[in-house]
């Protein structure tokens, strides 16, 4: 070898660990924190930063570092270097009874908060939240796939709200001593559920339950406005491709939207896949004969001139009953997604599509 | 005759598919014209749902097989594919680059996403053309190959970063997309498709017997008369161009350029001139085939056709692979 490539092998070497050693002190903590508030710390303050974010950097350290120090550990310490590891940097969670700072990572349960009164106390939401208004002011921390640990550590919180399925997330926070609420969804009966929960957790449990016992009723007002009226085989198309009937995706006999469908007096005619969602292929459709067709759109981006467009794409299959009675329905709106508290003006806007008579005055 | 072989058992399965379904249909019924069209629930299972899904998997299933065969001759490479060179790539970019932006547009009853399909595959084929005509002289295939798999890696990430930047709903329609379906529910599309695939065709027609020759060695084929840069030329664009028109049409369906040509050459042997259309003939048949078990096996779900074609492909061609050793 010669002294050149040496030296360049010897630079590189060094860089890395260089590198290793100042990547998690380098990251871009203090530009996340919320202006005024007392977690604008900076970040550039070692010993502000060893003792504020030891968990989460020390442990990120570790992992970066693990490579280098696990073949030295198996000599030194054969046990079980990684535990050795993880019992230096733990720290006993903090408790506190009725939290102050507040994350949700999910839209339905930020809309809970703020349905029970307690959107005050948010420090900061997902990527995808976008009601109520309040929160475009609040610090976005990620969603649910790529929750950005570092900013929601930045924030200061004293409860994380999670998706259950977020192990990753849960087990980084659970390192740096952060209470979480975990929060997981499958029909329309878990959001007064989590509403209630998560009221209890919060130190609102009154509000909320008045909250939850509010969309309850307004539920059971709709229930009862459409019943005994014959229930119409409907069709509820999550999505498909813009301008034809290609890649048609449908609410199945399972989940929240289906739950609703059947509170606003519809019939499922998927109802027999026990599926939330389902790719239906255009023979079924036509097969499956829905006498009624709720397209849903989310946002607000569609002009009124590209609904009528999306809606006349159904008139290719012109056998279906919807389509011959001009029965299809393109609703637009964010509260078919979130699984929260607006889920009362889900179920009102698909009753009045299905039984508009119920509603005529 | 073993063409003719090829061409009656696509023949067959055009025919036949469009009779099987999800959904018992009455032919008499399908073609009775006393019930008007617009009540006539057989004939439009028939004629929209079944007959345009067919019609687009035998062209899919012919163009890919087709760019299949030209690029692994081109390249002298019995693993590339019509993915090889990033025109596919390219397809997806425009794909998902279409649906994250909710583009709006339509042109001759085509709409948007598959038009950014086929923008985006011309695209990427600019792009190897391109390096393809920037290539040193006595470069080796290997050089485009190289380039083709940055090209695709590149693509690839951009792609990943539009979909990064795709919020929930879309992010759900670019997967489905990613997974390809040949529900095409009207004969716009097709007929769009195929302007691109005629084009490649007699691209085609002029090839077969330069691709004996420049599979056997560029150097060879030169000293036998063939104007190779102008040649790979030809070929580079109309095993692209039929890449992009299937990509568009159907979305990205790995493994059928790949395993049909290796299918069609054990069958038939190495001579161009039956192994082009044999490929053309059972791609069409193959793809029809993996579609039925598409809209069939889970029905009235729909399972998407690129997970068929490669659930089908791969044991396939891991047997083929070998087999041969």
């Amino acid at each position: 070898m010669s002294a050149t490539r040496r030296a360049s092998a010897a630079v590189v070497a060094w860089a890395f660990f260089v590198g290793t050693c100042v990547a998690p002190f380098a990251e871009p903590v203090a530009a996340q924190t919320t202006p005024g508030s007392s977690a604008a710390a900076t970040i550039s303050d070692p010993s502000r930063l060893i003792k504020d974010y030891l968990p989460g950097g020390a442990s990120r350290l570790a992992a970066l570092l693990l490579p280098h120090i696990l073949p030295v550990c198996s000599v030194v310490a054969p046990c079980h270097p990684g535990a050795a590891l993880r019992n230096l940097v733990l720290v006993q969670p903090r408790r506190a009874t009725s939290p102050r700072r507040i994350i949700s990572l999910i839209p339905a349960t930020t809309e809970m908060l703020f349905a029970m009164g307690a959107g005050d106390r948010l420090a900061g939401v997902g990527t995808y939240d976008r009601f109520p208004a309040e929160v475009e002011r609040l610090p976005r921390v990620g969603g649910l796939l790529d929750p950005s640990v570092e900013r929601i550590l930045s924030l200061k919180p004293d409860l994380v709200i999670v998706y259950d399925t977020q192990t990753e997330l849960k087990g980084q926070l659970a390192r740096a001593g952060i209470p979480i609420f975990r929060y997981v969804h499958r029909g329309l009966a878990d959001i007064t559920e989590t509403m209630r929960a998560l009221g209890v957790r919060v130190g609102a449990a009154s509000a909320a339950d008045a909250a939850a016992a509010h969309i309850e009723q307004q539920l059971a007002a709709i229930r009862t406005r459409v019943a005994r009226r014959p229930r119409p085989k409907t069709l509820l198309v999550f999505g498909r491709e813009p301008g034809a009937l290609r890649r048609i995706d449908a609410s199945g006999g399972y989940g929240f939207l289906h739950d609703v469908l059947e509170i606003a007096g519809g019939t499922d005619v998927l109802a027999d896949l026990k599926r939330q969602s389902v790719q239906l292929s255009t023979e079924s459709i036509l097969a499956r004969a829905p006498e009624v067709i709720i397209e849903l759109h989310y946002g607000s981006r569609l002009q009124t001139d590209r609904l009528d467009a999306e809606r006349l794409v159904w008139n290719a299959l012109p056998s279906i009953p919807a389509v011959k009675n001009n029965r299809v329905h393109v609703l637009v709106g964010d509260e078919f997604v979130v699984p929260g508290p607006r889920i009362v003006l889900a179920a009102d806007r698909f009753a009045r599509a299905l039984h508009p008579d119920a509603y005529a005055r | 005759m073993t063409v003719a072989g090829f061409g009656s058992l696509a023949l067959a399965a055009c025919l036949l598919a469009p009779l099987v379904g999800s959904t018992p249909i009455r032919l008499t019924a399908v073609f009775d014209r006393s019930i008007p069209f617009a009540d006539n629930v057989d004939a439009q299972i028939f004629f929209v749902a079944r007959l345009p899904r067919v019609l687009a998997a035998a062209l899919v299933g012919s163009g890919l097989a087709l760019a299949g065969v030209v690029f692994q001759a081109l390249l002298r490479n019995p693993l590339a594919s019509p993915d090889t060179l990033g025109v596919s790539a390219g397809a997806a970019l425009g794909a998902v680059l279409a649906i994250t932006f909710n583009a709006d547009f339509s042109l001759l009853g085509v709409s948007a996403i598959p038009l950014a399909t086929l923008a985006g595959s011309l695209g990427a084929l600019a792009i190897v053309y391109g390096l393809s005509a920037a290539r040193r002289r006595g470069a080796s295939s290997m050089v485009l190959l190289l380039a083709g798999v940055t090209l695709t890696t590149l693509l690839g990430a951009l792609t990943t970063f539009v979909r990064y930047l795709a919020d929930f709903t879309q992010t759900l329609q670019t997967v489905r997309w990613l997974m390809g379906s040949l529900d095409v529910g009207s004969y716009g599309p097709i007929g769009a498709a195929l302007v691109p695939l005629t084009l490649a065709c007699a691209g085609f027609a002029t090839l077969p017997r330069v691709l004996d020759l420049l599979s056997v060695g560029a150097e060879s084929a030169a000293a036998r008369g063939v104007n190779v840069p102008r040649a790979e030329k030809i070929a580079l664009a109309s095993a692209s161009l039929a890449t992009g028109a299937a990509v568009s049409l159907a979305g990205p369906l790995s493994f059928v350029g790949i395993i049909v040509p290796h299918l069609v050459r054990l069958l038939v042997g190495a001579d161009h001139r039956l192994v082009l259309p044999a490929a053309a003939l059972f791609g069409s048949a193959f793809l029809i085939a993996c579609d039925l078990v598409a809209r069939t096996a889970f029905a009235p779900a729909e399972l998407p056709v690129g997970i068929v074609t490669a659930i089908i492909g791969g044991p396939v061609f891991l047997w083929l692979l070998f087999r041969r050793q």
